[in-house]
């Protein structure tokens, strides 16, 4: 460590310097999409190009600049989040009756990816809060769509997603948390993990075992906050996505009303999937914008760093490195996008698909994140940079929302399955 | 005062962009070039729709000169809260030539046409640094000017325009109809929101060619050459100040 320590010490005098001009750059200018070849603007329709241009400018002007500051003091920034909701972003695929946006998944996926490269994790979080909303929209009745949707579209309140269990992660249908009818109650008991905004949001969307074992003996309920029986667990300390707080989320003899369950018993887990493969697409998506940024922050870094008497820029290798991540984006971009048209239009090879861009996109943009991080050299350690901010942020796209193995699964059972 | 109120915008290449210049010098790259709505104009449809908002003015038409593309900038101004578009065509070689000249010339006949009150141009194009067209169209119209606005009241049918000088601050009050061009400080362009942005595919865009509003676009001014600034050099140390005298007036600096 005594080299990252006398680099360091360069890096300091060197930022101290030119500190103004120099982080300034890094972070202001550069993700406006400008390099050609990997302009997501790409093959899109000129009012999506108007979405994706008011996403890239709320993401430059109201997330960028505290992106780090959220970071490292995790603040959950419940302003700029709400200020995003007013520009319809808290409902993106929920209809207008209800107080969404109305738009497609695809229209979605470019909302996402333009916002990510502002603050991946508080985009992340939105997306989450999409999800619910979304689930709430689509397979509530009426009285519970008037009573969520409204205030969760203009994130008046926030949703968390809670299928995930300290027992059952990927093997999600085990889960154990027991929802008993009582009268016109259901009497909640078990824990979740992991759940993103638990604690500091309003209402959970809960999956829970109604019946017997296995997927169809669970039921979605929404629990809203406040009600006795339910707590959180510590906020958990992550390497990343510190925007938005971490928590166990606990029943203990909660009475949640029979009128909060979403559809009927042993339709839960269902649902869950359905929402799991919007929230798929939603999260390649979050990659894409962090590998885009990282393109940019990398393709300018090399413009201006001098070693051996020239730019790296003028070095082979480097320049073979950075097409090989433009490409491996642009591929990405594509798969997801047409995920995202896919399971818009229902058709028969949705599932496989969100499970395909996920596993891809998210490992490749991975890859493209370190590979920037990478060519800052030392630069690219230091939390003044913030290419390792996006790096460790989406590490955790490759875990969440379905494991890319459980990507894998999904993908060779269609694969192998005898019809 | 109610009525209507016309807005110019122009695309131009967006403010990040790093500029090249062709190789053979004769203009800069705009092919395959990231381009947006010129940053003043986007705060002068800020303005027009705040009065709309305000009920001051009843109708905010966005205007564009230029190709096919102007029509993506007027689609902007629409999703800010414009009510239409009026898209005048100018291509190829006529586009390159158009200038302050010819834009107010068709800015003032659309005026005329267009029976507005009230004319709001951004103060200057990033691209030209012209700093002309507000100026010339209320010289064809023989209207009164507000330049460098930062700040508008009206006042009965009268505006009271705050102007940003180099000395500082001046209030000007100039009767209606007038010309008003915006000044950074006047407001803080709107985020388009998304229901804005689909609403703004139902509203109309005009098209026009500048004939149909009998207005003569010949360039006046013919472009020689287009260079990048120099290169900065590297400074000369010096020891004493004699010599840094010496050298400043061997320079001509003083």
């Amino acid at each position: 460590m005594a080299t990252v320590g006398r680099l360091a010490r360069i890096a300091r005098l060197g930022t101290s310097i030119c500190k103004n001009h120099r982080l300034y750059f890094n972070r202001s200018t550069q993700r406006r999409g400008i390099a050609s070849c990997v302009d997501p603007a790409h093959g899109l329709t000129d009012e999506q190009k108007e979405f994706q241009k008011v996403a890239f400018d709320f993401a430059a002007n109201e997330m960028t600049p505290h992106m780090a500051e959220w970071d490292q003091k995790e603040i959950f920034p419940v302003e700029t989040m709400r200020k995003a909701a007013q520009l319809g972003f808290g409902g993106i695929y929920v209809q207008p009756e209800v107080g969404g946006s109305g738009l497609s998944r695809l229209d979605t996926s470019v909302i996402f990816e333009a916002l990510s490269t502002g603050c991946v994790s508080t985009t992340a979080y939105i997306s989450i809060h999409n999800m619910c909303a979304w689930m709430i929209d689509t397979f509530g009745n009426n009285e519970q769509r008037e009573r969520f949707c409204p205030d969760l579209c203009m994130m008046e309140k926030f949703a968390s997603y809670c299928l995930t269990e300290p027992g059952s992660g990927s093997d999600a249908a085990s889960l154990l948390t027991t929802a008993k009818l009582k009268g016109d109650h259901y009497i909640l008991n078990g824990s979740k993990a992991f759940i993103s905004g638990g604690g500091d949001t309003d209402v959970y969307v809960v999956m829970c075992r109604t019946g017997g074992k296995g997927p169809k003996g669970i039921s979605c309920l929404v629990v809203e906050k406040g009600t006795p029986g339910l707590s959180f667990g510590k906020k958990e300390k992550k390497v990343g996505w510190n925007s938005q707080p971490t928590r166990a989320v606990i029943f203990e003899d909660c009475a949640v009303p029979v009128i909060n369950r979403l559809g009927e018993e042993g339709q839960g887990f269902s649902m869950a999937m359905k929402g799991l493969n919007g929230g798929r697409i939603n999260i390649a998506s979050c990659s894409l914008g962090a590998a885009h940024a990282s393109v940019q922050l990398a393709r300018d870094h090399l413009l201006v760093r001098k070693q051996f008497g020239e730019t790296l820029s003028n070095n082979q290798y480097l320049q073979f490195k950075l097409a090989e991540m433009a490409t491996k984006l642009v591929a990405s971009r594509l798969l997801v996008r047409e995920a995202a048209t896919a399971l818009q239009e229902n058709r028969p090879d949705a599932v496989s698909l969100c499970s395909m861009a996920k596993l891809f996109a998210t490992d490749e943009c991975f890859n493209i994140c370190n590979d920037a991080l990478q060519m800052h050299g030392g630069y690219g350690y230091l939390k003044d940079y913030a290419v390792q901010q996006f790096v460790r942020d989406i590490r955790v796209h490759q875990i969440l929302e379905g494991t890319n193995e459980v990507m894998r699964m999904i993908i060779s059972r269609n694969l192998l399955t005898e019809s | 005062m109610s009525g209507r109120v016309l807005v110019g915008v122009k695309r131009v290449i967006d403010y990040a962009v790093k500029i090249r210049v062709k190789p053979d010098n004769s203009s800069v790259v705009t092919d395959g070039v990231k381009h947006s709505m010129n940053p003043f104009c986007e705060i002068a449809v800020e303005e027009a729709v705040k009065m709309k908002e305000k009920k001051i003015i009843k109708e905010v038409v966005v205007v564009s000169c230029g190709p096919q593309q102007a029509q993506e900038t007027i689609r902007t101004a629409l999703a800010m809260g414009a009510d239409r578009g009026i898209h005048v065509e100018v291509t190829g070689k006529d586009y390159e030539q158009l200038g302050p000249l010819q834009v107010s010339k068709i800015m003032a006949a659309l005026a005329k046409k267009e029976d507005a009150q009230l004319i709001i141009l951004g103060k200057q194009a990033i691209d030209d640094d012209c700093n002309q067209t507000g100026q010339m169209t209320a010289a064809l119209l023989d209207w009164p000017q507000g330049t460098f606005a930062s700040e508008l009241t009206m006042e009965g049918d009268k505006i009271k325009v705050v102007r940003e000088i180099d000395g500082g601050l001046e209030t000007v009050k100039i009767n209606t109809p007038a010309v008003i061009t915006a000044d950074l400080r006047l407001n803080t362009p709107r985020y388009a929101t998304l229901p804005n942005i689909m609403k703004a595919k139902k509203k109309k865009i005009a098209n026009l060619k500048p004939a149909d509003l009998e207005v003569d676009i010949t360039s006046r001014l013919e472009v020689l050459r287009v260079d990048e600034p120099p290169q900065r050099e590297a400074g000369v140390k010096v020891e004493t100040v004699d010599d840094l005298v010496a050298r400043l007036k061997e320079a001509g600096r003083i």
